[in-house]
């Protein structure tokens, strides 16, 4: 069984470069949005710890996502809730885990749906090799490795924890 | 088992409201509250049925509701056909041959409204796996996507249905859309349906309905939080079913102070079009009780729910080629 690390330096770690990236485009121009659930708990997480006043933006991919055809849509299709112009601002995506890349480029797709920002940047909380696609994060609070069959999950919103579940055969 | 639902229970085709599970009723309303948010957007697409092909078949005529079925496909990226079926038929093509033809065109769904009922699950049962059919209006049959946009303005503004009494007014004998509201509001929990209509316009079998059936119209709207009033239909005045329309608005006209009645917070509803000053008083229409805009709104809403579930599932078996 592959060890969890702790979350709490695991935001910590985020959060920090969330922060230097901000600095670097210039705060104001810059949008927390996260990607249901476990990006939108983050995205709130880290406008809390970085005391940004805007709400951050939410995103439920389903309906762009690229499988509809292999199982129909999730039972729960929350309404996504964007900040009414994001036409030339920077958008944080804040995800949970990134692994094969297809929830990013739904999500991309959704954004530019909203509007044209000027740039999008990727901060995940853990990164995990599998890539499908040719999608990098900006900002990745740590690296993972996963035995075959196993996933990751991060649970919520309060605590915030992370969970090793296999994946049924 | 039914032809509408898989081995699953997951919707294949949608043609009636009539035995649905509650938890699939609940289903569709939910995933309609999905899509409301779709209209938020600059772009007001999602991609989710990109590729796919929609078939209007419309063999009895309605603009509203082929527009808002259409539109629907559109905001779901679907491509769309309005196929001008009178002119088919004339060419003495029999609907079974019109079928295979669309779908050696690559049809994914046909949308179809018929003067008979039973049409929707005719097809239904002679479509190609993975090819879905809903049913845009039956004979006096069903009406199945206008009583779950029904349902969800009720659900919009009235939240649980379990405590709610719920009327309906009108020629509940030849009405497709009464039917299925009856059949989808009980499904869904409704605490009562009444059906409020002269004894020449009710079903023979109105008492297997479940509805509490009155011909008072004042004695039908008490206390009632929800009131639904049909369309008359012109030809049956015609028929010798009705003396008139003022006399029937007389006795069956929704107005302002008839509306004492019921509870001070009810909503006044109506599946379109009006016959202004025939079902309903145009100052009671217009009025702030009316929630009829919203039905026509969240008609939208409701077909790009249907639409997703039904192309959503597996087929029992891998498409065939045409």
């Amino acid at each position: 069984m592959t060890d969890l690390p702790d979350i709490e330096p695991l935001l910590t770690t985020l959060t920090e470069r969330v922060a230097a990236l901000a600095e670097a485009e210039g705060p104001a121009r810059c949008t927390l949005v996260g990607i249901h659930q476990g990006g939108a708990w983050l995205a709130q997480a880290l406008q809390q710890r970085l005391g940004w006043q805007e709400a951050p933006g939410t995103l439920d991919i389903a309906f762009y996502r690229d499988d509809l055809a292999r199982g129909g849509l999730p039972g729960a299709v929350r309404p996504s809730k964007m900040p009414l112009d994001i036409d030339d601002r920077v958008i944080i995506l804040v995800d949970d885990i990134l692994y094969t890349g297809r929830t990013i480029r739904a999500a991309l797709n959704e954004i530019f749906d909203y509007g044209r920002p000027a740039a999008v940047r990727l901060a995940v909380l853990l990164e995990r090799p599998g890539r499908q696609l040719p999608i990098a994060a900006d900002i990745v609070a740590a690296p993972i490795d996963l035995a075959p069959g196993q996933r990751v999950k991060l649970r919520g919103p309060d605590p915030l924890h992370l969970v090793i579940e296999e994946a049924s055969p | 088992m039914s032809v509408q639902l898989n081995e699953r229970g997951e919707l294949r085709h949608f043609l009636t409201t009539e035995g649905l599970d509650p938890r699939l009723l609940t289903r569709i309303l939910d995933t309609a509250e999905s899509f409301a948010g779709v209209i938020g957007k600059s772009v007001k697409t999602v991609p989710l049925l990109r590729g796919r092909t929609v078939v209007n078949l419309f063999f009895e005529s309605s603009t509203r509701t082929r527009t808002t079925f259409e539109l629907a496909a559109k905001r779901l990226s679907a491509d769309v056909l309005n196929i001008a079926v009178d002119t088919t038929t004339t060419k003495g093509e029999s609907l079974l041959d019109m079928l295979r033809n669309l779908q050696a065109m690559q049809a994914d769904m046909f949308v179809i409204r018929h003067d008979q009922s039973g049409a929707a699950e005719y097809f239904a049962r002679h479509v190609n796996p993975g090819v879905a059919v809903l049913n845009a209006g039956d004979g006096w049959h069903a009406h199945p996507t206008q009583a779950m946009l029904d349902a969800y303005t009720i659900r919009q503004h009235k939240g649980a249905f379990e405590p709610l009494r719920i009327a309906i007014v009108g020629d509940i004998r030849h009405s497709r859309v009464a039917r299925s509201q009856i059949h989808a509001l009980n499904g869904l929990g409704a605490g009562e349906v009444r059906v409020i209509a002269p004894n020449t316009l009710l079903p023979a079998d109105v008492d297997t309905l479940g509805t509490h059936v009155y011909n008072d119209l004042e004695a039908g709207l008490r206390d009632v939080d929800v009131v639904i009033a049909l369309r008359l239909q012109h030809e049956r005045m015609q028929g010798a079913l009705l003396p008139g329309e003022s006399e029937y608005f007389r006795h069956y006209g929704l107005t302002e102070s008839r509306l004492r009645a019921a509870h001070p917070e009810a909503i006044v509803m109506h599946p379109g079009p009006i016959n202004r000053g025939v079902e309903i008083d145009s100052e009671l229409a217009d009025g702030p009780r009316s929630v009829i805009l919203d039905q026509v709104t969240n008609g939208i809403a409701i077909r790009m729910a249907v639409m997703t579930m039904v192309l959503g599932v597996q087929p029992d078996n891998p498409r065939e080629a045409s």
